[in-house]
């Protein structure tokens, strides 16, 4: 079952006149009929969690947009696409961009909202010229501007590029971000529905959220509900990548045995089954689970979450045998020490100090209380930041930990690397 | 946290008529009270008018656009790691060595590029035609491994492609 990529591969997909052939801009009208409260109840019916990697569900999400505010309202689009091993939106962009287009109109016309921005990371640059191109042609239609499909309401969509800062993922260094401050993330509560872009109230979502609401409208909610399993419906786009045959971005429904999407979608593991170390399920911040766990979890919410990780962005990382763990930890660490925006003392220096330990125990230098140290550091950043990329910081370390240890501990006895 | 600082050239650059036409056309999709949401947007337009990086100058310059504290407009661009504060050469070859493309042979990638174009990351050549810069995921993983060469992205990368690529660059 293909939703968001359900276009890509036709010629010419990015076009106005392919998608509306396919169907497009037809749900944005059936949107209108059923009527605003309605809508919001169909996405709520959907189920849908947040694709962008907190998972927190869609239509509860638009449903906290306060009504009767004298205020305006904002909506602003995640594109930011940082999270390593995922890249999943850049393919709608590039490939499906109207459909993006077509979820925020239905959204702004679900809450309320005349202004919507599509943050996109600033590496994307041919990509937003697809996606302006787009918006430039559904304002050419009328379907944006200021009187949208003949009804006499205003719905404006925005570009703004980011400038290569993994933190403006998150979601209020996002907002800062297009207010055109640095992307230091704020405290939160007030959260984004009360207080958002230019103390407003406004939805964030992702990409993919977003771009899986037409077909939520036009096929209903109780439909895309049954898709995937319980607390986890519809489907997903998997990006795996990695040490398997055929890496790619995947789109299947939620509750995949993970055993199936390696070996059935991206062509089995390099070496065979039996050559996988770990897989890292949700991006970069997610705990590693090794291979026999590997070979019977399912990939959704609830079941990510009991095995101690996450399903994320659902960037989905393949390791086989011939990687150093302790090393794959170092590099993830290096990076996070580089994303740390440095507001919070826990992750600035946290993630300074976990790449230090890191690096030194890759390089064998490390001793058996490193490892001991790196938890402490661990539980020392968990839940102590204002944004989550603390704890993403910490997640890869305590993961590795958790089902590699005896890596670290050759890393510390023999000075060098268990495998490769 | 990178630390960044910014320098002076002494010469104060200015926007072409067609940049300027393109200023406007920027700050009306913000709030008109919300000028300082266009600085992002003027700041990548001037890397691109003023010769891909941004001098002490330039910044003030865009801070006076975007009626903006200049320090507020430091702020910024020592902060995102697009703005170039220092010259780059003509073509910015900037290398992913993070998790997926580490894992599908970016080591071997850099030794290539470092190969090729006689440079360490971080240098750019004498003739100032190449910067080679390492970078974090640039969100095409599943092509892993990959550059980028000013707005273009090069996927499934090999050592041998790498090199091709380079020497085919007008």
């Amino acid at each position: 079952m293909k939703i968001v990529y359900q276009n890509i591969h036709l010629p010419n997909s990015h076009t106005l006149a392919v998608y509306e052939a396919n169907g497009g801009y037809q749900a944005v009208l059936k949107a209108f009929e059923l009527g605003s409260d309605e809508v919001i109840e169909e996405v709520k019916r959907s189920g849908i969690r947040g694709r962008g990697g907190a998972g927190f569900p869609a239509g509860l999400k638009w449903s906290f947009i306060p009504k009767n505010d004298p205020r305006p309202k904002y909506l602003t689009c995640n594109a930011d696409e940082g999270e390593p091993g995922t890249c999943k939106d850049r393919d709608i962009i590039r490939y499906d961009p109207h459909r993006l287009i077509e979820g925020m109109i239905i959204c702004g016309y679900a809450v309320g909202i005349q202004q919507g921005y599509i943050y996109i990371r600033g590496e994307f640059y041919r990509e937003t010229e697809r996606l302006q191109a787009a918006i430039d042609e559904a304002y050419a239609k009328g379907y944006l501007g200021e009187n949208i499909f003949g009804r006499g309401s205003r719905f404006h969509l925005a570009i703004h590029r980011g400038g290569g800062a993994y933190v403006c993922g998150e979601e209020t260094g996002l907002i800062e971000s297009i207010e055109g401050k640095k992307g230091q993330p704020r405290l939160k509560p007030p959260f984004p529905a009360n207080i958002g872009l230019y103390g407003c109230p406004t939805v964030i979502n992702n990409v993919e959220t977003l771009a899986s609401v037409p077909t939520i409208i036009e096929r209903g909610g109780a439909w895309y509900g049954a898709l995937g399993v319980a607390k986890s419906s519809g489907t997903k786009v998997f990006s795996v990548s990695g040490h398997v045959n055929k890496p790619g971005n995947y789109e299947v429904e939620l509750g995949i045995p993970l055993k199936t999407l390696l070996e059935e979608h991206a062509g089995g593991v390099r070496g065979g089954w039996s050559n996988l170390k770990g897989v890292i399920p949700g991006g970069s911040s997610s705990p590693i689970l090794p291979a026999e766990i590997c070979a019977t979890i399912t990939m959704d919410y609830d079941s990510m979450a009991k095995a101690g990780t996450m399903l994320g962005s659902g960037a989905v990382i393949v390791i086989d045998k011939s990687v150093c763990i302790v090393r794959a930890v170092a590099r993830l660490s290096r990076f996070y020490r580089h994303e740390s925006c440095g507001q919070c003392t826990p992750c600035r220096e946290g993630t300074g100090w976990l790449s230090q330990i890191m690096t030194r125990m890759e390089a064998g230098q490390g001793t058996h209380e490193d490892i001991d140290l790196l938890l402490e550091i661990c539980a020392n950043i968990g839940g102590k930041t204002i944004c989550a990329l603390g704890d993403a910081a910490a997640g890869p370390v305590l993961g590795a930990i958790r089902a590699f240890r005896e890596e670290f501990i050759y890393h510390v006895e023999h000075g060098r690397c268990m495998a490769g | 946290m990178n630390e960044r600082s910014t320098i002076s050239t002494g010469v104060t650059p200015r926007f072409s008529e067609e940049a300027l036409r393109q200023i406007e056309t920027i700050f009306k999709r913000y709030p008109a009270e919300r000028r300082q949401s266009a600085v992002m947007p003027i700041l990548h337009l001037a890397q691109r008018e003023f010769g891909g990086w941004l001098s002490r100058e330039s910044l003030d310059y865009v801070a006076e656009l975007v009626a903006m504290p200049p320090i507020r407009v430091y702020e910024v661009a020592t902060f995102y790691t697009m703005y170039n504060l220092k010259p780059v050469g003509r073509y910015h070859v900037q290398a992913c060595t993070n998790i997926s493309c580490w894992l599908c042979g970016s080591d071997q990638v850099m030794d290539s590029l470092k190969r090729k174009l006689k440079l360490s990351v971080g240098e750019t050549s004498e003739d100032k035609r190449f910067t080679l810069a390492e970078v974090e995921c640039l969100g095409a993983c599943v092509n892993a491994p990959m550059m980028q060469i000013n707005d273009d992205y090069y996927e499934n990368l090999t050592a041998d492609k790498v090199a091709e690529i380079i020497d085919r660059l007008p």
